[in-house]
């Protein structure tokens, strides 16, 4: 039985994990109707950038006086870092090609998330680049069942970013814009809201969220690699289909259900296979309800 | 001015990644770069402030005074320098034309399934898969000949393109990038873990090359020896023929009531439906037309290298042919050709360069989508169309 919960606590960090890159997934698509297939790349950046600057931190024997800032500089930079990103991916790649067809948008996003993960080989190196051990390890026992403090760190804090993000969304300005540009763009327009500002700002938040699971996972796992953006982000995507696109609760219940379904039946089925189960997931949502769990929330205004 | 932006963004995106090393901030590579996109940049600003308005031919020239080459000559010399490359060029270079006739197949499929037919399928390097898997199982298991495996591999080619089209058929165009990009690592993964029957990551060897019956006489009657077609120059007219045939196909199949039917049903599916195409059908014929196609390279592949694993079918092929088709021209058979060529034959040209292989053609298919939709040598139709959503993209 303690197998069981072990699998539930394990499944919920790795839920945390999909649900924080779901999100970003889902509020670009609920925005301007775009697959961003370089958001795993932007996840992986992420991580990179954790690693370096704590690489950084441990060179200079600042990391063992100083832990918990360390682990608080890796996260703001690297979603300071990841944001930058975001913007330019968003000037260079996406804002071209504003109205053009959706073959277009698609190919272009493809295209420049083969750019970023092989440019992030050349510039890193193909091997993994390996956190520093400080903090990965430690835990506790609870009836059996083994919590470690990376677990408890990882869904505490992506349930933070997730309240946050709730908060923002729904409480300030800049959230009710965002709303209201993913509802109607061209309405929105007309009332005066700056479609180009409140678009980047979706990127700039996508990124942030991004780069947070990106350093965790590192933290999580041990060490990062170049490709280790693809399938997490396909499977994040499938999140977000699984939990309506466009619906932010649905992106993070999407999240964890993924996260779930993939522990247990790697645990319980076939653990090779268990990148598999979350393409089937997706493949069946698709066929059987194509909105999504809590319903999709796209533009789907006629002109 | 805005070049001075760029090279502040390119700095701040280029410093952390290459600029920190082990407790030291290292300049020589953030230099180098930046002193590369400098360099690039000032070649751009150079074009676009100079050069551009400038015309190097004299104002008074007659297109019609120019001599051309008649144009039965040229494609005479075109075909006569195809079908003689195995004999006057080396290994190296057979091989080359081998691979690049073997990507020109898969463009030409995939050009069904996106350029026809609007599916974006991003998983098509799965019927590659299935065809080459097809002929490797039947092969050493059953000891199936090369000529009899390849209609069976083409008919579980087609089976597989229906079985994978079928669910998404209803599906959006990006969802069904997403399906079809799940579907393809779903066999590769499938391929690579299944140990009993695909032997995993081992691969499959010994896979027997195509083989011939030919007559001979002997002591006065006619016998039949065979020869295995394993000379390099054997199979480069065995892709040539394969390529040719699927050239023909494909250009038959653009004026046809079938390939009029896909372009209505890329163009507006509802509108096609009412005038009485049968959407599902047509796009599962799509589906199953590329996969036959893609069967054929694959089991031509089979027989060439006779050996196949599952690391040839990785999403980074999926993503090369569909290079081929986007830079290329959607649509148009002579794009497909200037693509494979240029995706095969450059990185050879500049194996130097390898590793920024790829980095180079994710850059290419962005720089093509934001500045030629269309691609090289787009179809006529596939031209005008670009450049009437060119005019109205303003709007929206």
């Amino acid at each position: 039985m303690e197998v069981f919960f072990q699998q539930i606590i394990n499944g919920l960090t790795l839920g945390s994990i999909y649900a924080l890159i779901a999100l970003g997934y889902t509020m670009v698509y609920g925005i301007i109707q775009l697959i961003n297939f370089a958001h795993g790349e932007i996840f992986t950046a992420g991580g990179y950038i954790g690693v370096i600057v704590l690489s950084f931190m441990q060179a200079r024997g600042v990391l063992d006086t100083h832990p918990f800032l360390g682990l608080l500089l890796a996260f703001i930079l690297a979603m300071i870092y990841c944001a930058f990103l975001a913007v330019a991916l968003e000037t260079v790649a996406y804002r071209p090609l504003r109205g053009a067809s959706r073959l277009a948008l698609l190919l272009s996003a493809l295209g420049m998330s083969i750019f970023l993960s092989n440019g992030m080989m050349l510039a890193q190196g193909v091997y993994d680049k390996a956190y520093p051990h400080f903090f990965t390890s430690g835990g506790f026992e609870v009836g059996g069942v083994i919590v470690t403090n990376m677990q408890v760190f990882i869904i505490i804090g992506s349930v933070l970013l997730m309240v946050g993000l709730n908060l923002f969304v729904n409480r300030t300005r800049l959230g009710k814009a965002m709303r209201s540009t993913a509802q109607d763009r061209v309405m929105s327009a007309i009332l005066g809201i700056n479609a180009n500002k409140t678009i980047v700002t979706t990127f700039v938040i996508g990124a942030v969220l991004a780069a947070a699971a990106g350093v965790m996972v590192g933290l999580y796992y041990g060490s990062v690699r170049f490709d280790m953006g693809f399938i997490p982000g396909i499977k994040a995507f499938s999140a977000a289909v699984l939990g309506g696109i466009g619906n932010l609760t649905g992106a993070m219940l999407g999240g964890m259900i993924i996260g779930m379904v993939e522990i247990f039946a790697a645990g319980y089925l076939a653990s090779e296979y268990k990148d598999v189960f979350a393409f089937i997931i997706l493949i069946l949502v698709l066929y059987f309800r194509p909105t999504g769990i809590m319903g999709e929330q796209v533009d789907d205004t006629r002109v | 001015m805005k070049f001075v932006i760029v090279l502040v963004w390119a700095f701040i995106l280029l410093f952390p990644m290459l600029g920190i090393e082990g407790g030291r901030f290292v300049w020589d590579r953030v230099l180098k770069v930046m002193a590369v996109i400098t360099a690039a940049g000032m070649l751009v600003l150079i074009y676009h402030y100079f050069l551009k308005g400038l015309s190097f031919r004299p104002k008074t020239f007659d297109a019609s005074t120019k001599y051309r080459p008649p144009r039965k000559l040229l494609i005479g010399l075109g075909l006569a320098g195809v079908l003689a490359l195995p004999w006057i060029a080396d290994n190296y270079t057979c091989d080359i034309a081998i691979n690049v006739l073997i990507y020109i197949s898969l463009g030409l499929g995939l050009n069904i399934v996106i350029g026809l037919a609007g599916l974006l399928d991003l998983g098509y390097i799965a019927f590659y898969a299935v065809g080459a898997y097809t002929y490797a199982l039947l092969n050493t298991n059953f000891g199936v000949p090369f000529w009899l495996a390849l209609p069976v591999g083409c008919v579980i080619s087609a089976g597989v393109g229906a079985f994978i089209g079928y669910p998404t058929l209803k599906m959006r165009g990006d969802y069904l990038a997403i399906v079809t990009l799940g579907f393809g690592e779903i066999i590769r993964i499938v391929l690579n873990n299944w140990d009993s029957v695909t032997k995993g990551p081992n691969g499959i060897l010994g896979i027997k090359a195509p083989g011939l019956f030919y007559p001979v006489v002997e002591n006065g009657s006619i016998a039949f020896a065979h020869l295995y077609l394993k000379n390099l120059i054997w199979m480069y007219y065995l892709i040539l023929a394969i390529a040719v045939l699927i050239m023909l196909a494909v250009y038959r199949l653009n004026t046809s009531r079938i390939g009029r039917a896909w372009m209505a049903v890329r163009e507006d599916e509802t509108a096609a439906e009412l005038t009485g195409i049968h959407t599902t059908r047509m796009k599962l014929y799509a589906y199953m037309l590329g996969a036959i196609f893609a069967g054929f390279a694959g089991a031509f592949f089979a027989a060439k290298v006779r050996y196949v694993n599952p690391s040839s079918f990785i999403f980074l092929e999926s993503a090369l042919v569909l290079c081929i088709v986007v830079l290329g021209g959607m649509g148009s058979i002579r794009g497909i050709i200037i693509g494979a060529v240029a995706i095969i034959v450059l990185p050879e040209m500049f194996r130097g360069l390898a590793l920024y292989r790829m980095a180079a053609f994710g850059g290419a298919m962005t720089a093509m989508m934001v500045f030629r939709p269309e691609g090289l040598l787009p179809a006529k139709r596939k031209a005008q169309e670009v450049e009437m959503e060119r005019k109205t993209a303003n709007i929206s």
